[in-house]
């Protein structure tokens, strides 16, 4: 991530309560805060609340913050909880981020075989896509969805992924393979379709 | 995709396109794709539908009104720039 900035923080100051040290600490980071939080809801009022919410736990347990991992990784970590936190109000059955992930069900095969790679550029970004995207990151299991997210979307490493989750590395792959799994299988039905559409069109 | 070697190494395909797969399973993976296109659609859009979350997600960004509203409720408005 932004590793310069980030060193020239300075934790001192941060836990001496030094404002400016504060603000920069927000600047660093809000916009990553708020991204991930906005593909964890899918929806931008709840990810504003979220990306308060992580804001004011940072800087009311910064003492607590111990400096043996990152912080960045600490602070997505606060905002990951929060995501999962507010996803249980709304639905708590569904979601733990330690509940194993379908431990028995394994790699579901594909069904969809249709190549859509070659669509135009227009239709895969169009805002009817985009909606299309979304659905199906929400029906993505959370523990599924907060991976790929950190490694897809926000390009963290495997081994930055299972720092920020608390979980390993190898779950880490195994949850990203699953998730981007079923994101494919999901896509491909929609596009597909409109590939058929392309070719014969009515 | 109802060969068992298909089954076997859908597992790894997601390692596979991050070029983290270890080489006797990559080794394994370009075989079978010469042969098996079905493998090669799934490897194919797999790459794709993670280009087009990732693509899709950098357009999005906090407006400056959040920008502002967080720095209030942080109690940091004089640092609104
Ligand atoms: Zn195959």
């Amino acid at each position: 991530m932004n590793k310069t900035n980030q060193q020239s923080l300075s934790l001192d100051a941060l836990r001496a309560g030094d404002r400016a040290e504060y603000a920069r600490l927000v600047e660093n980071y809000y916009q990553f805060v708020y991204r991930l939080a906005l593909k964890m809801l899918g929806n931008p009022q709840d990810a504003e609340d979220i990306l308060q919410d992580t804001f004011i736990k940072v800087f009311r347990h910064l003492d607590t913050f111990d400096g043996r991992s990152n912080l960045s990784t600490w602070i997505y970590r606060i905002a990951v909880n929060e995501a999962l936190m507010f996803l249980r109000k709304k639905q708590p059955e569904l979601v733990s981020i330690d509940q194993p992930v379908e431990t028995d069900e394994g790699e579901q095969d594909p069904v969809q075989i249709v190549d859509w790679c070659c669509l135009p550029e227009n239709e895969l970004m169009s805002s009817e896509a985009k909606a299309h995207l979304d659905q199906a990151m929400s029906s993505l299991p959370p523990g599924l969805r907060a991976v790929f997210i950190l490694r897809d979307i926000q390009g963290l490493s495997t081994r930055e992924t299972s720092e920020v989750l608390n979980i390993s590395e190898m779950a880490v792959k195994t949850r990203l393979s699953r998730a981007r799994l079923r994101l494919r299988e999901l896509l491909t039905e929609y596009f597909g379709e409109r590939l058929v559409e392309r070719k014969s069109p009515s | 995709m109802s060969h068992e070697q298909c089954r076997y190494l859908l597992g790894s395909l997601s390692e596979y396109i991050d070029g983290t797969l270890e080489e006797s399973l990559c080794h394994a993976i370009e075989q079978h794709l010469a042969g098996c296109d079905n493998c090669r659609v799934v490897i194919d859009t797999l790459r794709k539908t993670v280009s087009l979350y990732h693509d899709e997600a950098q357009r999005e960004t906090a407006s400056e009104e959040v920008h502002q509203r967080l720095l209030k409720r942080l109690n940091l408005d004089d640092f609104i720039s």
